[in-house]
């Protein structure tokens, strides 16, 4: 006899029945596994970047005598950029603390105003790819700058796509409220955000400071 | 073989011209086949007027059953498909000796080895895996449906979608004639110039965001929706194993998404990741393909190994022997499963050092791989054994498998593995663990889910004919392989000049003849078992006796599964409940929440298709439309709020009133 049945011998049936079965149950809330799917899919997002780091590190040297980091980089550009992004996070987390509030104007005005630093970054980073490859330093032009382009640039497409859910937000948030779906929203996107602002601190270790070093 | 001019291009098609229509009289006698056969096909539905059934009951369904089914289905089809390659092939390689070139020609032969391999791993092995833990996982870890019904139907589309960007590879263009993981500097725009490798790319691209998205939907449901009382250690076996091959798909494919994008803008953009020139390191996609790809032979097997695991338990009459042991193998075998990704090019030239660790390491996998066989063995060890067809195809896994994993083994020894490597002793012993381990498994696990989905069991003659014509020809086709490749016959090879071998590769292709055999009885049984379902017909829901919660509810299960959400108290937890003699609720029901369906999922994976399309063929336009009109109607969707609803009481009480009686006829 297994220890279950032997537990619950001396039951009877409805008894049995209300041990195995859970007969008052109610309507599950909706999105119970949302955060943890979307942090699987930002881990996945992640692996994306590491191949992308790991690529910068077997091509990083590999210049085909063309120009190297010392020769492109302008570290006072990027250093304002950082910050540009760096402000960004931050004023979403005010977009945060007022939607804990339930205020929703507020919500939306520091959306706003993060999809502002957001866009200056963008445009920032725009301003030096046209640069570079003004200068010549285009991304066919070696091993190094193949896998420079391409991680920044995957980088830049991320924080274009996070603005493009900025504004639906925006929009959704101003039709429906601060409701339980929005919230949640708000908050993956939350996550979204920070989480290019860490990869964006690697880029700016390893790529730009590691190259002027 | 001449050189076709391919430069053609304008705004409006692109590469897009005459010359991509079929050329060759094999592919145009197959277009035509194929076209009358749609055609057909098309004018059937249509005239029993079935559309809307399509559309309403299985194609916006997001139903995990029905999603499920419609995976199984899928790689059924794309199965004959690569398996049509693969008699291809065989048929080729047994003629052409001595001077005769065969029937295929080089730019054919090598699209065929192409195609035969990418179409078996990411159309029929994906799907068949997918569609199984998609169907049984929420059952058995007794849920009403997945965290993402949704992105469940979307996933599911998108593989789809990648399964018709290949088959339109037949017809429209060219396939790729790389080999299936299409290495550079071979499949760069310099030596691939036309659309092939465009196809394999946008291909798996697409498909692989569904895999990426099923992977995370099926991960949040096994840890978020188990039933009460289930904890970890109380999940069953194939669950477990479906866990651990969801971690590695989520932990695997963004690598392959990565790899493919740089080889696109390698292609596309003349970017340098894989050039030989400019600092490029084609080495580099070797490395990074391969991160991906041995994860994947395990996202192949490890949910297989589940199915033995349910098989070999409810065929012997016993709980599994070594529960526990069973989960930290598999657990063993995920982590190992990156730690060994060099041992695919060992001749690359890494040095000593870095070969050993990785053949060392490769040898470890056996080991939880090993224990997991004698669990196997001393479960069914005085069990009281029945030989139903899923036994059966389990006992065949054992042998065959077995052996495949020996000849691996032998060749994650890296000495051995550099006069091995390329040869057609590869070639036998990869087919005798994804045939002997994937394939046999799906077809147990078909044999033994069967009547859960569908109600009434398969027919046994056919299933057994079947196998009696598989496994045998199994060996027969791949032993002469075996050798073959110690005598150092490489792969890929579409003509041979000793006429000695000639003899071994006949043998092989009586084996490929006796396996159509198998597949063709299959087709057999599953016709034959439709047309007397009444015979075979299953109402007690638990027609083998089973031990797992999918065996707790009707057959076919309703909608919600479950009326009400079963408690869990131990491992197997019906067996459990039988053991203690519960007896099911029938009164006391309630409206029951569920997902609504929705047509987004095919929508956009259509959409994808068309974006695919237009990026293979340069139609710029195209491809600008289709991605903004994947990204608009992606948002569009999101202003849906309502995507719920509630089944109401009355339908409940309807449906487990027919239960009740169902049960009452069967006298359970």
């Amino acid at each position: 006899m297994t220890a279950t049945a032997e537990m619950t011998k001396n039951l009877t049936q409805p008894e049995l029945q209300a041990a195995f079965y859970d007969l008052d149950e109610h309507d599950h809330p909706e999105g119970g596994s949302t955060m943890l799917g979307f942090w699987m899919y930002l881990m996945s997002d992640c692996l994306i970047f590491a191949m992308l780091f790991a690529a910068y590190g077997v091509l990083g040297g590999s210049f085909a005598a063309g120009p190297g980091p010392k020769d492109l980089f302008d570290l006072k550009l990027i250093a304002l950029n950082t910050a540009m992004l760096l402000f960004s996070s931050i004023t979403y987390g005010f977009a945060m603390l007022a939607m804990e509030k339930d205020n929703r104007g507020g919500t939306q005005l520091w959306l706003l105003v993060t999809a502002l630093f957001g866009a200056a970054f963008l445009f920032i980073e725009l301003y030096e790819f046209s640069h570079l490859i003004h200068e010549g330093a285009t991304p066919m032009r070696s091993g190094f700058l193949t896998a420079f382009f391409s991680l920044v640039g995957t980088h830049g497409l991320h924080v274009t796509f996070g603005l493009i859910w900025l504004f639906t937000l925006v929009v959704q948030i101003g039709k429906k409220g601060l409701i339980p779906a929005n919230k949640r929203r708000l908050m993956c996107l939350s996550l979204f955000w920070h989480f290019l602002d860490v990869i964006w601190i690697g880029v700016f270790t390893f790529v730009y400071l590691m190259g002027m070093l | 073989m001449e050189v076709v001019d391919h430069s053609h291009w304008s705004p409006l098609l692109g590469r897009l011209w005459w010359d991509a229509m079929p050329q060759e009289p094999i592919v145009l006698a197959t277009f035509v086949v194929v076209a009358l056969g749609g055609a057909a096909l098309v004018a059937g539905l249509t005239y029993f007027k079935l559309w809307g059934y399509l559309w309403k009951e299985w194609f916006t369904s997001v139903d995990h059953k029905k999603i499920g089914i419609m995976y199984m289905v899928l790689g059924l089809v794309m199965f004959l498909r690569g398996f049509a390659d693969a008699v291809m092939m065989r048929i080729q390689q047994a003629i052409a000796f001595g001077g005769n070139e065969g029937y295929l020609n080089a730019h054919h032969y090598d699209q065929i080895f192409t195609a035969h391999g990418v179409i078996m791993i990411f159309f029929v092995a994906m799907p068949f895996v997918t569609g199984l833990m998609n169907y049984i996982v929420p059952l058995q870890i007794g849920a009403r449906d997945v965290s993402f019904p949704f992105l469940n139907n979307f996933s599911f589309w998108m593989t789809t979608a990648g399964a018709v960007l290949v088959m339109a590879s037949l017809f429209i263009g060219e396939f790729a004639q790389t080999g299936w993981l299409a290495y550079p500097p071979l499949s760069n725009l310099a030596y691939s110039p036309w659309v092939g490798v465009d196809y394999y790319i946008w291909a798996l691209q697409i498909a692989g965001v569904g895999t990426l998205l099923s992977g995370v939907n099926l991960i949040a449901t096994i840890v978020k929706m188990r039933a009460p009382g289930m904890t970890m250690m109380r999940m069953p076996i194939f669950t477990w194993t479906a866990l651990c091959t969801n971690i590695l798909i989520v932990a695997a494919f963004p690598v392959l998404t990565a790899v493919m994008t740089m080889l696109t803008v390698d292609r596309y953009l003349g970017f340098n990741f894989f050039t030989n020139d400019f600092g490029g390191s084609p080495m580099m996609y070797v490395n990074l393909i391969w991160i991906w790809g041995h994860p994947e032979v395990y996202i192949l097997i490890l949910p297989l190994f589940g199915v033995f695991s349910e098989v070999t338990s409810t065929f012997s009459g016993k709980r599994l022997f070594g529960y526990s042991s069973m989960v930290y193998a598999t657990l063993c075998i995920t982590i190992l499963s990156y730690l060994v990704w060099l041992h695919h090019f060992f001749t690359m030239g890494s040095g000593a050092s870095v070969n050993s660790f990785f053949g060392i390491t490769t040898m470890v996998i056996s080991i939880p791989t090993g224990a997991k066989l004698f669990n196997w063995l001393f479960t069914m060890y005085r069990g009281r054994i029945r030989f139903e067809l899923p036994m059966m195809w389990t006992v065949a896994f054992m042998l065959t498998f077995t052996v495949g994993g020996m000849t691996g083994v032998l060749l994650a020894v890296p000495p051995a593995d550099f006069v091995l490597h390329n040869s057609l002793f590869l070639i036998a012993h990869f087919h005798n663990v994804i045939i002997g381990g994937v394939l046999f498994g799906i077809f147990a696990a078909i044999n033994y889910w069967w009547p859960k989905a569908f109600g009434f069991k398969l027919n046994q003659f056919w299933g057994k004919v079947s196998f009696w014509l598989w496994v045998p020809g199994f060996w027969v086709a791949f032993m002469p392989l075996y050798i073959l490749g110690l005598m150092g016959v490489t792969r890929r090879m579409r003509t041979f000049d000793d006429p000695s071998l000639q003899i071994f590769f006949v043998i092989a292709g009586i084996g490929a003849a006796m396996i159509a055999g198998g597949i063709a009885a299959m087709l057999v049984q599953f016709a034959v078992s439709v047309w007397k379902r009444e015979e075979l017909k299953d109402e007690s829901g638990d027609p083998w006796n089973g031990r797992t919660l999918e065996w707790a509810t009707s057959s076919p299960p309703p909608e919600y599964n479950f009326a009400f959400t079963p408690v869990v108290h131990d491992i197997d937890a019906w067996d459990d409940m039988k053991r203690c003699g519960v007896t099911r609720p029938t009164a006391g029901f309630r409206s029951i929440h569920m997902p609504k369906g929705t047509g987004t999922g095919l929508i956009l994976a259509g959409l994808s298709t068309v974006l695919g399309f237009a990026m293979i063929w340069y139609i710029w336009w195209l491809a600008a439309v289709s991605f903004l009109g994947v990204i608009g109607y992606a948002i569009f969707h999101t202003f849906n709020y309502k995507r719920d609803y509630h089944i109401p009481v009355e339908t409940v009480e309807a449906t487990e009133a027919e239960r009740t009686r169902q049960l009452a006829a069967v006298g359970a």
